[in-house]
């Protein structure tokens, strides 16, 4: 022990460390992962929040007797909610800011592999974004194509189209270059004794994420690339005119746009699959069929993108052969919801907010999940496709799990990143205004879309005022509460108590660590001699 | 391991996943080719008429020999001859810009018969070719953007081997930038049958 304090005598916070460049360029050319986990928190931060006023301005919008949009805005309104929430917050948010600040700490290394390839992808992501504003404001105006870019409209539009999807190629770069950073440190940083199987299953979800990251990022690229040179040299791949046929737009755009869906939830589940042992104080029950079912649902997923396409004119042997996949992909997913609820049975559960973010992250995402199987069956899609039913699918998936996820991680390792510790009892407060808002705004949009409200349109039939009312109301509790949960952050961040170096008894690397971790993060790297989860082993001092 | 094996290791991982993506970005491109050329044989044969033979194969061997010079270039430099590896990497480069410039004939000599996207005379031709040409275009453009950028990469690996900071001990710059180089070369090998010789 005593070697331990003359350590901690020269240790510095990493935020507090003096590295080669002072002041804010120590973080603008930072290669420290821990810092550029912070850079991009505080760009997906912002991006959330520009998002979240737009679509509140939708739902105000749909209020009864409320028209405040034009058609024409409103088009631009909902699709640069989609490009900003699908492309800058959902799909990095996690492996971006978790997975740099954590991965490296949870298998026992000091850094990403490559630093500066990390910093250069958040420049790139920086880059995207400012293209995908400029395209707003310039070159004929908003994108109304909606965020899937479907041609032949896309092609037709005037407005600033090309910019976009040149962001979005952009983003994808960046997104691939974060992904063969993570799966190269996974191969090559772990510490010695950290065999696959001993890695926390977050870092499973990050090493599966990173697969599909790589693997389907590529095609979107190519895609966003055919966009743009159809509309600057009209080459006709697309354009009936020319020969070009539609539909191999939407097959070339799911294919990647299918797998991103799991590059967005993959991550969030292993992170809350962290979580539950912690706060269940059991090991996690079915290690390997978690860790395998992340595999499965990587590789499985990224065959089911036909599912988008049943009414757009494919074959009817396609759409079932897609259903029959969808229907699959649902088995590994069910997996981890089993293992998670066995996880906890018979643990001694501590309820404190990460875990009511996993708790209501299982409901929701059943929820989310089982609907997804409604529009997975080839006859209920026809008539729910493009209704407010796939909306509220995708934000119970999206939202509910992904979001709630993401919120889980913030509170699981706020007190880790920063130091400090928020405020338990009003963020129990805010998490139930959150949960309570996203249902009341959520759940009657899955009623309206059966009834058959379209997605996407401006203004609605008099039968659905009610529920477009209800929906709007829940959508303002919602907004509420996050603003209550992004208060209670700041304010803890600001003067909130210290926190300990394991707040929450947890058993993996970065509880060993002090809170805030040094910029070294381990002084020696760790020989790793048992499992993630295993309790009683760490509390025995082994 | 030692360290700079260690970092090798990490670096030949990360390349050929890099080179992974950049053979499923032109998957895209491909897997385009394939459908259209199933719907439009008959078009997609008489497109390939069009095309010069002779100058896409003086480009295939310049493009071989190139990726030969790479390949030598890290072979001298494993044998401690760097200013061997120097000269083939500059072969290389010089390679490069001897294809650039086949390439460029070629495409001008195709812009003067009126053979490019939204031409009146490729207009008049049947939706097939229109197809043919547009891929051609796209599919041979996207393959130069990267030889441009194998340009690029090779002249700096050029300064840092004669600056000794690529050196026989730390060889990773440059075996990843000849994987590059590669990669290049052989989507060419793809590119040059399905579009010159196939008929």
């Amino acid at each position: 022990m005593a070697e331990r304090e003359t350590h901690e005598s020269d240790y510095v916070p990493y935020f507090l460390h003096k590295g080669k460049y002072p002041g804010a360029l120590g973080w603008l050319l930072a290669t420290d992962h821990k810092r550029i986990g912070l850079l991009y928190l505080a760009c997906i931060a912002t991006f959330f929040s520009v998002a979240v006023i737009i679509g509140v301005i939708m739902r105000i919008n749909m209020l009864p007797g409320h028209v405040i949009l034009t058609a024409q805005q409103y088009n631009a309104a909902f699709t640069l909610h989609g490009i900003i929430m699908v492309f800058l917050v959902v799909i990095p948010a996690v492996p971006t800011i978790f997975g740099n600040f954590f991965l490296p700490i949870l298998i026992g290394g000091r850094d990403m592999i490559f630093p500066r390839l990390n910093l250069f992808t958040w420049y790139l992501f920086v880059l995207g974004a400012v293209l995908a504003l400029v395209s707003v404001f310039f070159g004929g105006g908003a994108v109304d194509t909606g965020w899937t870019f479907y041609v032949p409209f896309s092609l037709k539009t005037t407005v600033n189209v090309p910019l976009a999807v040149f962001a979005v190629f952009i983003l994808g770069m960046s997104s691939i270059l974060t992904g063969i950073n993570i799966v190269t440190t996974v191969h090559q940083l772990r510490a010695p004794g950290m065999g696959f199987f001993r890695m926390p299953l977050s870092v499973w979800g990050f090493y599966a994420t990173a697969w599909v990251q790589i693997l389907a990022t590529p095609i979107i690229g190519i895609t966003m690339l055919l966009v743009v040179m159809e509309r600057l040299f009209g080459i006709g791949v697309f354009d009936p005119a020319k020969g070009g046929d539609p539909l191999l737009y939407q097959h070339l755009f799911w294919i990647y746009s299918h797998p991103a869906v799991y590059i967005m939830i993959l991550p969030a589940m292993g992170v809350i699959s962290d979580i539950f042992p912690v706060f269940s104080r059991k090991n996690i029950y079915g290690y390997k069929m978690i860790a395998f079912s992340s595999l499965a649902i990587a590789s499985v997923g990224s065959l089911v993108w036909g599912h988008h396409m049943y009414v757009s004119g494919q074959s009817d042997t396609a759409g079932i052969i897609f259903s029959l996949l969808t229907f699959l992909v649902a088995v590994p997913s069910a997996i981890k919801v089993f293992n998670w609820l066995a996880t906890m049975y018979k643990g001694s559960i501590q309820v404190e907010p990460p875990f009511l973010y996993a708790l209501s992250f299982i409901f929701l995402f059943s929820i989310g999940g089982l609907t997804g199987l409604f529009l997975g069956a080839l006859s209920p899609n026809v008539q729910l496709h493009n209704t407010y039913f796939v909306v509220a699918h995708f934000h119970y998936v999206i939202f509910g799990g992904m979001g709630f996820g993401l919120a889980a991680a913030v509170h699981y390792w706020f007190p880790k990143m920063t130091g400090k510790m928020y405020n338990k009892p009003l963020s129990v407060v805010a998490w139930l205004v959150v949960f309570v808002g996203f249902n009341i705004f959520y759940f009657p949009m899955f009623i309206l879309g059966w009834e058959g409200m379209p997605r996407r349109y401006y203004d609605y039939l008099p039968q659905f005022a009610t529920l477009h009312q209800v929906a709007s109301i829940g959508s303002f509790i919602m907004v509420a509460g996050l603003v209550l949960v992004a208060g209670n952050l700041l304010r803890g961040l600001v003067a909130g108590a210290r926190a300990p170096a394991n707040p929450w008894g947890g058993a993996t690397l970065e509880w060993t660590l002090p809170s805030p971790p040094g910029q070294e993060d381990f002084e020696e790297i760790p020989v790793i001699t048992h499992g993630p989860y295993e309790f009683d082993k760490k509390e025995s001092g082994a | 391991m030692n360290a700079s094996e260690d970092a090798h290791a990490a670096g030949r991982l990360g390349i050929w996943l890099f080179i992974s993506t950049e053979i499923i970005l032109f998957g895209g491109l491909f897997l385009l080719y394939s459908m259209y050329r199933l719907k439009n044989p008959a078009d997609f044969h008489a497109g390939s008429l069009e095309l010069n033979r002779v100058l896409g194969t003086l480009n295939t061997v310049i493009l071989i020999t190139s990726s030969l010079c790479v390949a030598l270039a890290i072979d001298s430099l494993g044998k401690g001859r760097t200013r061997k590896s120097a000269w083939f990497v500059a072969a290389t480069i010089a390679c490069a810009f001897g294809f650039l410039i086949v390439k460029f004939f070629e495409w001008t000599a195709k812009f003067h018969h009126g053979l490019y996207p939204n031409a009146k005379v490729l207009l008049s031709l049947p939706k097939g070719e229109n197809l043919f040409f547009g891929l051609y275009y796209l599919m041979t453009g996207l393959h130069g953007v990267h030889v441009i950028v194998g340009i690029g990469v090779l002249s700096v690996m050029l300064v840092r081997v004669l600056r000794g900071t690529i050196t026989p001990q730390n060889p990773t710059y440059l075996v990843n930038s000849g994987l590059y180089w590669h990669l290049v070369d052989i989507i060419w090998i793809f590119l040059f049958p399905l579009f010159y010789l196939i008929t």
